[in-house]
């Protein structure tokens, strides 16, 4: 007996070198240094534009630092398997968005528009609403597969957040994008807490019917087309974002909704011919809705002619200036950027601390800031995808991929529309833009991510006790 | 604040903007446990057969003779269980003298997302001398080790394949 006793515990702990540390240290010192970063880059913007180390300091600094301390404790109690990286990362890219809002706070031209509040404030405020909320996340969501009972559920409640802003006495019309409702005096975007509830809805759905639509389908030239009558969901979830397109004129969400679920119907199938549908599908709307909705053709306007579009907004009421501003902000940044606090990026005006905040980033940081920050969505999208991997279970993979995909689109949305790569869309860069419900919902987007990567990493329990290894003794020579 | 401090400041928090990323990195590097996804194609499919071959002497003799010395047990033990077909291809889970169970049940180990399987199919354990035993719990459209209906607990040979409707699981080192 006792020779096996000493092998099976050799054996145990052979295994427990592949197995399971749960690198719950390594997530407190990256996340250390993720409180540092922003601590460093609020005295820089100080000593830059005021020669002193800014007196909010200690605030800010202490701010942040609770909020991921209390943070990593709750992951410690409640998640201890999970990914070390996810919250690090959205700890500093959160900082980092509430550096540049306090910078561009900071500037009296701002300061002298009609719109100026100051918003770093209640970035923090949002901020620590953020993780409670990812708190609330992880302390109730014992294990995501809960959410799989409410597939259909979360298809209603997603349907109508969607529809919330249209509705008349509640929504609100913001420079032609009709994606807010007012409530009691705050404005929210449910938009972006649809983003979340509607993975939950795609991933249930497509668990239960991706045999259907993965085997069902004849073989045409490499593609494997699917039967029409199987082209209903997708054409369901294509004719919803279109009219998103049409009636709240957004294309970042109408975008992010039809692309997510492109990408989760491509996982679930793997059939390459989703993507080509995808893509084709959405070409045809996008163009369409073009060609009679005037608020889309004003935005490929100013995404083609930029220039143009900057000339025509000295004269004609209605053109935006923005697009080129921040064009001219990237290019004045160069490789490395004029430094913290030294950019002019409040040029911009309107929006330059919510929509456009990358091109502080990009004037005052640089190429080599942007391609950091860039990256660290890169990681948290990475870790998203590989807890895709490591779940166990159909709905947690398509889970993940699902959540994390949506927030790579929306990066890509907002950074590309920034940029000048695709037509400007208002969406907000997720945590650092300037905005409640994007933070919040971004951190609830993050505690599920977490809780689905706890489950997926989690060693399995120790083996019973056997109550019969205790009486039968077997003897060995 | 003179210039050459705001240059300093300026490419120092670069720098550790940068050596922030590079330390994420560095972790994901290290974060080598977990489930670990295989090669899938023709190396895996070329490998298989030989090793079933391989093995497929010892399990009878291993089987009736479970009092076979530690040391060899120790060298033949498999560490990890992959299920090489079926939808969750190129997952593994690492063997800890664990119960691993397999079904359509949200709770089993490996949820099988098939037709074909019950909601509690199969399960997996070791035995108190550390041989992994495959049992079929009363399923609809029965277990196969390979070509067999398991109708009893059967200890599994290393690479033998398990099949659950479509999805084929196998022990491996």
């Amino acid at each position: 007996m006792s020779s096996t006793t000493n092998t099976s515990t050799q054996h145990t702990s052979t295994i427990g070198a592949i197995g399971t540390p749960s690198r719950r240290n390594t997530e407190l010192a990256l996340l250390a240094f993720a409180v540092v970063i922003p601590v460093f880059a609020y005295v820089n913007v100080g000593l830059a534009l005021n020669d002193q180390v800014p007196a909010g300091l200690a605030a800010y600094g202490i701010g942040l630092g609770v909020m991921a301390t209390i943070g990593h404790l709750v992951v410690r109690k409640f998640a201890p398997y999970a990914d070390p990286l996810m919250l690090p990362l959205a700890t500093l890219l959160n900082g980092l968005g509430l550096v540049a809002i306090w910078r561009l706070d900071q500037s009296e031209r701002l300061q002298l528009s009609k719109t100026y509040v100051e918003a770093s404030p209640r970035q923090l405020l949002y901020s620590a609403m953020g993780v409670a909320l990812f708190i609330v996340v992880l302390i109730f969501l014992k294990d995501h597969r809960v959410l799989q009972r409410y597939t259909y559920i979360s298809m209603a409640a997603s349907l109508v957040l969607l529809m919330l802003p249209l509705v008349p006495g509640l929504g609100l019309d913001v420079f032609g994008a009709k994606i807010w409702i007012s409530i009691a005096g705050f404005t929210i975007q449910p938009g972006e807490f649809a983003k979340i509830v509607i993975a939950v809805f795609f991933a249930g759905y497509l668990m239960v019917k991706r045999d259907a639509l993965a085997l069902a389908s004849r073989r045409f030239m490499g593609l494997y087309l699917p039967r029409g009558r199987d082209l209903g969901p997708i054409l369901v979830v294509w004719a919803m974002s279109i009219l998103i397109l049409v009636f709240e004129t957004d294309l970042g969400t109408s975008l992010l909704f039809f692309g997510m679920f492109v990408i989760m119907l491509y996982v679930a199938t793997e059939r390459t011919s989703w993507i080509v549908f995808g893509l084709l599908m959405s070409a045809v709307g996008a163009v369409g809705v073009a060609s009679f909705e005037i608020h889309v053709q004003q935005r490929v306007q100013a995404w083609l002619d930029p220039m143009g579009e900057w000339e025509l907004s000295k004269t004609v009421l209605g053109h935006s200036a923005q697009s080129m501003e921040a064009l001219w902000a990237f290019g004045s940044g160069g490789t490395l950027g004029t430094g913290l606090g030294q950019g002019n990026s409040d040029l911009i005006g309107f929006a330059a601390n919510s929509d456009f905040i990358l091109a502080t980033f990009g004037e005052e940081l640089g190429l080599a800031g942007v391609m950091a920050i860039l990256l660290l969505y890169g990681l948290i999208v990475e870790r998203g995808i590989r807890t895709a991997l490591a779940a166990r279970d159909p709905f947690g993979k398509l889970l993940a991929v699902g959540l994390s995909g949506a927030f790579g689109l929306q990066v890509f949305v907002v950074a590309g529309g920034v940029m000048g790569l695709i037509p400007l869309t208002g969406m907000t860069l997720p945590f650092v833009a300037y905005g409640g419900s994007s933070v919040i919902a971004n951190w609830a987007l993050i505690g599920i991510l977490l809780r689905i990567s706890d489950t997926a990493r989690r060693p399995a329990p120790s083996p019973a006790p056997n109550p019969d290894a205790e009486m039968t003794q077997v003897v060995r020579p | 604040m003179s210039e050459l401090t705001l240059t300093v400041m300026r490419l120092g928090f670069l720098a550790v903007l940068w050596l922030f990323v590079i330390v994420a990195v560095q972790v994901i590097r290290s974060d080598l446990f977990g489930t670990r996804v295989t090669q899938r194609g023709s190396r895996r499919e070329s490998a298989r057969p030989q090793q079933a071959a391989r093995q497929a002497a010892p399990p009878q003799q291993r089987g009736q003779q479970p009092a076979a010395t530690g040391g060899r047990r120790g060298r033949n033990a498999p560490t990890k269980l992959v299920v090489s077909e079926g939808t969750l291809t190129g997952t593994t889970v690492a063997l800890q003298g664990q119960t691993i169970s397999l079904g359509r049940a949200h709770d089993s180990t490996i949820v099988l997302d098939d037709d074909y399987a019950s909601s509690r199919h199969a399960r997996i354990y070791p035995d108190r001398d550390g041989q992994w035993i495959v049992e079929d719990l009363g399923s609809t459209n029965g277990t196969y080790l390979d070509r067999n209906r398991l109708t009893t607990p059967t200890p599994i040979p290393l690479g033998a394949p398990i099949r659950i409707g479509k999805t084929v699981i196998e022990l491996r080192k």
